[in-house]
């Protein structure tokens, strides 16, 4: 049996039916049809399903659609406004903090909560804040100096050095 | 993976929770974080037939001290934990055991209470609650009723918590003298369960003898574990060096722990003693500081 539930994605109102079954990642990507949040592991490991509920960082893939039924969601394509793209966008943008992109909406949307709570965060913070998410590309280095970059724009810093930086 | 079809209800009240739990009986199940629930129900491990969501009952989620007592609420979710004053005081074996479990974004999910209530020797909220001597109040439609920690868990995914009843809050002594508590276990990598895991708390009297010393064990025993034996061997001593060196070989040799993935028996029983060690001096440590 369809269950009707009302939920804000990206700050517009959507109604669904959806079987209790439904998991959240799939209302989102097959239903709402924003395919921006991705599905890699499919067992609450990798984050590339992450999203904001209520602007708590959660992994969709392990969360029931009719669980955000009232809840305000947000997605990567709920990032760039008319006035342009998210800092946390244009962090990843400036230092290269992707590759193949599969992992950087789930990475992003962590960041905004990550950044919400701790608006300065050490190298390490960062690093731990992000654990819940995997990257098999970029070796974290470009996504820690993105956040770090991201951070520095949220709070109205001088932004730092976006030249790459060599490991030896 | 998707879960085989069930019926969903969410109700605004706990009365109305029991009440529908009690229609439903065993073929209903509670969902509260549902970040043990749902995985295993996306394996086909668990095909319950109607999912009860607390989620929209208010009340249910808190953390206080009263009388000295620290209550937290069932549906308290893991990161609440880490950001709670009182228990950043007082407790900092919670803020220990949160790092260690999965990470920010189930943290932001899982609930106390569903740690528990899960009965699974893997999670580390029971050795926690082993350790520090917390009682579980259960509430039923015929009222509430309160079970101690050593009570609590039956077997493999059994607790005291029966159908139609509901785990509402986790009271946890905070002792009036001296006290200090740690958790850690080892873990190949972030998010894993334990190769093993212990919690410590050890109670002093201003001479600096122990008066109390609660030792619980994560994932090397069918359930979560007292190290009984541990514990005495600490009681009434000033827990030098030659007494925590006794407590962690007792540990090693109380624990059951099984051959698996996460290493052999003969390896996680030397796990064990080592973190026993260490949990006992960080406790300590704390206590005195
Ligand atoms: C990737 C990943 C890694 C994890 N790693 C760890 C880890 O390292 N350590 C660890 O301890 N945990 C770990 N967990 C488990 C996580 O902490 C769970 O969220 C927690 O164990 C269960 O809490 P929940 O609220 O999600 O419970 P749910 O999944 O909703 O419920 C679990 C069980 O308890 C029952 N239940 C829940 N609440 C109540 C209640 N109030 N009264 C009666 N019954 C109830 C449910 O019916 C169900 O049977 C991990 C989870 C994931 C997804
Ligand atoms: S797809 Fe959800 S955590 Fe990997
Ligand atoms: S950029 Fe490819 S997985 Fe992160």
């Amino acid at each position: 049996m369809k269950t009707p539930i009302t939920l804000k994605i990206n700050g517009e109102e959507h109604s669904f039916e959806v079987e209790p079954r439904t998991l959240l990642v799939h209302l989102i990507r097959e239903q709402a049809n924003m395919t921006g949040t991705h599905i890699g592991c499919d067992t609450s490991s990798c984050g590339a399903c992450t999203l904001l509920i209520d602007g708590k960082s959660a992994k969709s893939c392990t969360i029931l659609a009719v669980q955000a039924n009232g809840k305000e969601i947000t997605t990567v394509e709920g990032l760039a406004t008319a006035e342009g793209v998210h800092p946390i966008q244009e962090g990843f943008k400036e230092n290269h903090g992707l590759h193949c992109g599969f992992c950087t909406p789930g990475m992003m949307l962590r960041a905004i909560e990550l950044l919400e709570k701790n608006p300065d965060p050490t190298e390490e913070e960062i690093r731990w804040g992000i654990s819940g998410n995997l990257c098999r590309c970029t070796g974290y280095n470009n996504i820690v100096k993105a956040i770090q970059y991201a951070g520095a724009k949220m709070r109205g810093d001088e932004l730092p050095s976006t030249e790459p930086v060599f490991v030896e | 993976m998707i879960p085989s079809s069930f019926s969903y209800t969410a109700p605004s009240t706990l009365d109305e929770a029991l009440k529908v739990l009690n229609e439903l009986g065993d073929e209903a199940k509670i969902l509260a974080g549902g970040h043990s629930l749902i995985p295993m129900m996306k394996l086909r491990f668990a095909e319950p037939e109607h999912l009860v969501d607390l989620n929209n009952i208010p009340g249910l989620s808190y953390i206080n001290i009263e009388d000295g007592t620290l209550n937290i609420g069932a549906m308290t979710r893991e990161s609440e934990m880490e950001e709670s004053g009182d228990v950043q005081q007082h407790f900092p074996i919670f803020l220990d055991a949160a790092k260690l479990i999965a990470d920010p974004q189930v943290r932001n999910f899982g609930t106390i209470g569903g740690n528990i209530a899960h009965g699974d020797a893997a999670n580390d909220h029971p050795a926690v609650m082993i350790a520090l001597g917390a009682e579980v109040e259960i509430t039923g439609t015929g009222g509430k009723r309160t079970v101690g920690i050593d009570d609590f868990f039956y077997g493999f995914y059994a607790t005291a918590v029966e159908d139609g009843e509901i785990l509402t809050e986790i009271r946890v002594p905070v002792p009036s003298g001296k006290f200090g508590n740690a958790y850690h276990k080892t873990e190949r990598k972030v998010g894993d369960y334990a190769t093993g895991g212990v919690a410590v708390q050890i109670e002093l009297d201003d001479s600096g003898t122990c008066t109390r010393a609660g030792i619980g064990l994560t994932n090397v025993n069918p359930t979560p574990l007292r190290a009984t034996r541990s514990e005495e061997a600490l009681v009434g001593t000033k827990v030098t060096a030659a007494e925590i060196e006794a407590a962690g070989q007792m540990a090693a040799e109380d624990c059951n722990p099984s051959d698996d993935l996460r290493g052999d028996a003969d390896y996680k029983r030397r796990v064990i003693k080592a973190l026993t060690k260490r949990m006992i001096t960080k406790a300590l440590e704390r206590a005195n500081s």
